[in-house]
């Protein structure tokens, strides 16, 4: 039995990792909850902000908290474009085309930068990417303690955009009824498109607040965005709370698989857990559509 | 039974038998071998997703397991290859009838389904890459033994008069299927799976049959891939490549058709050889030109070239008879 000082760090720093996977899990329920696919094209869209990020630091030398404030808007105009002009008119309006351009936009994506940048591994060398912060009975990097209060942050901005604007009402409408809401005057291609630019935005937040302790190849995105296909899957497909406690809860659980079994198998364990969340629960913990 | 029509498969099978007599060039062969691989194991996704309409992610299960199946009861227990390849063949089956009895009886479909088949090619190729049976991450080599009862030959035209046979028995397969009974029920469950219940289908059944046919064929790509190359690795064996390729090449074809796997391999293919003459062996830029051509395809010709090519046709014969009728009118 390990010492309850490792336990509660395990936890605290699982925490930390989970706020992260909520946070592109986040975008994925969104883009779910009101236009019903899956997008396949998340992680390699994380990828991209990834490398958008890296490059504006190793290039343009502006750190990566400061390249968010660019970026997310950035690739809002790039989800919204997405959807508008690629995905929408390329699906015909039926489910399983959609499956298959987001999967050959992930493919795209993914292999243009294996190509561009080829596979090696890169980081950033930030000054303050080893500073702590001392709880007396731990040390949690800092670093990651901001991309928790980010999420946090981005969470609640979400969460008040869509209750209380105009278009957030839009969005809500369209999620719940979609011709219902076009009948009343509601333009739902422009809706989509906003929502996947809102998703999109999303991952250029998680891509900036990760960049300075994670590293960057063409791969990377995908390691996440499974991680977040289980958390959607298990807060709900839709659900916005869901995704945050999902998020947190295989943050936890990951940690401890990597306390217990190693890092490989770790990760095997959160696959494990998707396929079985997926046979046992498809309407996931919280059974909650957007 | 009704007259099922063979005899275009049997023109297809007997113009592409003849190439090896044709030309002794191991490039020509080597493209074909490589397309005609990706047409089994095409054909095997057609016959779960073109006729089933369940599109799997990750088809790579079933390809790896195959290939490492023979891979390994070769080397580590001596069984002789060909033994071997039927045990691969068999092995893909039980994998695709475990991954279908677990997912459809929990009646997963469209997007989730697609989600879980990756999951499970991913949660395989982790497993592969770190298991001692499979090599680890070194991979399999198998020994060479130029003989034919070990299944491997000194010039590349055995192999591939071998495949092209296995692409002849899949093509034979699925068009029976097409004119049985239970392919009715299976396009039945593709286009409306309630309304396939309710007139007395057993959807789960006809899928779970789907997916262990479809399982069997991609593993027969994969042990064959095997004997060819003599070695694998979990990155070859379950990679994402190989469940692209498989979807790839259908759906390029004409997905539902019996000839669409073989058409959008060679296809594919093509564009995959014209892509490296043209910029260079470069890694990825293959990839990104299939994703490229999904998107397409799907935005401009849902059905494929089968689909573009029977519109043409007509469109050729109602102008034919526009023709015809001002000639006599």
């Amino acid at each position: 039995m390990l010492s309850p000082v490792i336990l509660v760090t395990a936890v605290l720093n699982g925490l930390l990792t989970g706020a992260v996977y909520a946070l592109v899990a986040l975008g994925l329920t969104l883009i779910y909850g009101v236009l019903h696919i899956i997008n396949f094209a998340h992680g390699a869209l994380l990828t991209a902000a990834m490398f958008a990020a890296f490059f504006a630091h190793r290039l343009l030398g502006i750190d990566p908290y400061v390249a968010a404030i660019v970026l997310t808007p950035l690739f809002f105009a790039l989800g919204y474009a997405l959807q508008r002009l690629v995905i929408g008119p390329a699906a015909h309006g039926d489910d399983r085309n959609i499956l298959l351009v987001t999967l050959g936009l992930a493919v795209v994506i993914e292999n243009a930068l294996l190509f561009a940048f080829r596979g090696d591994t890169r980081t950033l060398n930030l000054a303050y990417a080893f500073d702590v912060v001392d709880l007396g009975f731990a040390f949690l990097p800092l670093p990651r303690v901001v991309a928790f209060a980010v999420v946090l942050a981005v969470a609640l901005v979400l969460w008040l955009v869509l209750s209380l604007t105009d278009t957030g009402k839009a969005i809500r409408a369209v999620a719940k009824e979609k011709l219902g809401a076009e009948l009343a005057g509601i333009d739902v291609a422009h809706i989509y498109a906003v929502t996947f630019g809102l998703g999109t935005a999303c991952l250029a937040v998680a891509a900036c607040v990760l960049l300075p302790t994670y590293y960057v190849n063409p791969h990377v995105g995908n390691a996440f965005v499974l991680v977040a296909f289980t958390v959607v899957v298990l807060g709900g497909m839709g659900s916005i709370p869901g995704a945050l406690a999902g998020g947190l809860f295989i943050g936890v659980v990951e940690s401890f698989c990597g306390l217990y079994l190693g890092e490989s198998l770790g990760q095997i364990g959160i696959f494990l857990m998707f396929i079985l969340v997926l046979l046992v629960r498809p309407n996931g913990l919280f059974g909650a559509r957007a | 039974m009704r007259s099922v029509a063979l005899a275009p498969i049997l023109i297809v099978l007997a113009v592409l038998a003849v190439v090896p007599l044709l030309t002794a060039s191991n490039v020509v062969l080597n493209f074909l071998t490589l397309a005609l691989l990706i047409a089994l194991v095409g054909q095997g996704w057609n016959v779960l997703g073109g006729y089933g309409g369940q599109y799997s992610f990750g088809h790579a299960a079933f390809f790896g397991t195959g290939a490492y199946a023979t891979a390994i009861l070769q080397t580590r227990y001596g069984v002789n290859a060909w033994a071997g390849f039927a045990a691969g063949i068999a092995a893909g089956a039980v994998v695709g009838a475990s991954i279908g009895a677990l997912t459809f009886r929990s009646g997963l479909k469209g997007s989730y389904f697609a989600l879980v088949t990756l999951a499970f090619a991913e949660v395989l190729r982790i497993l592969a890459s770190v298991a001692p049976i499979t090599g680890a991450g070194v991979g399999i080599l198998v020994n060479l033994d130029l003989r034919p009862e070990a299944f491997q030959f000194q010039s590349r035209a055995p192999f591939y008069w071998i495949l092209l046979a296995l692409v002849g028995v899949s093509l034979v397969i699925v068009r029976l299927i097409e004119h049985s009974r239970f392919g009715a029920w299976l396009v039945a469950v593709r286009e409306n799976e309630e309304a396939a219940q309710a007139l007395g289908v057993d959807a789960t059944r006809v899928k779970l049959l789907a997916i262990t046919v479809s399982a069997a064929m991609t593993a027969a790509g994969g042990a064959f891939y095997v004997q060819y190359f003599l070695f694998i690795d979990s990155g070859i064996a379950y990679g994402p490549w190989i469940s692209i390729e498989a979807l790839l090449a259908p759906i390029v074809g004409g997905i539902g058709t019996v000839f669409g796997p073989l058409l959008g391999a060679l296809v594919v293919r093509t564009l995959g050889e014209l892509t490296k003459l043209a910029i260079g062996d470069a890694p990825g830029l293959d990839l990104v030109i299939f994703g490229g051509v999904l998107i397409l395809v799907v935005a401009f010709a849902p059905r494929g070239i089968a689909g573009v090519l029977l519109d043409l046709q007509r469109r050729l014969a109602s102008m034919r008879a526009a023709v015809m009728e001002r000639a006599h009118g």
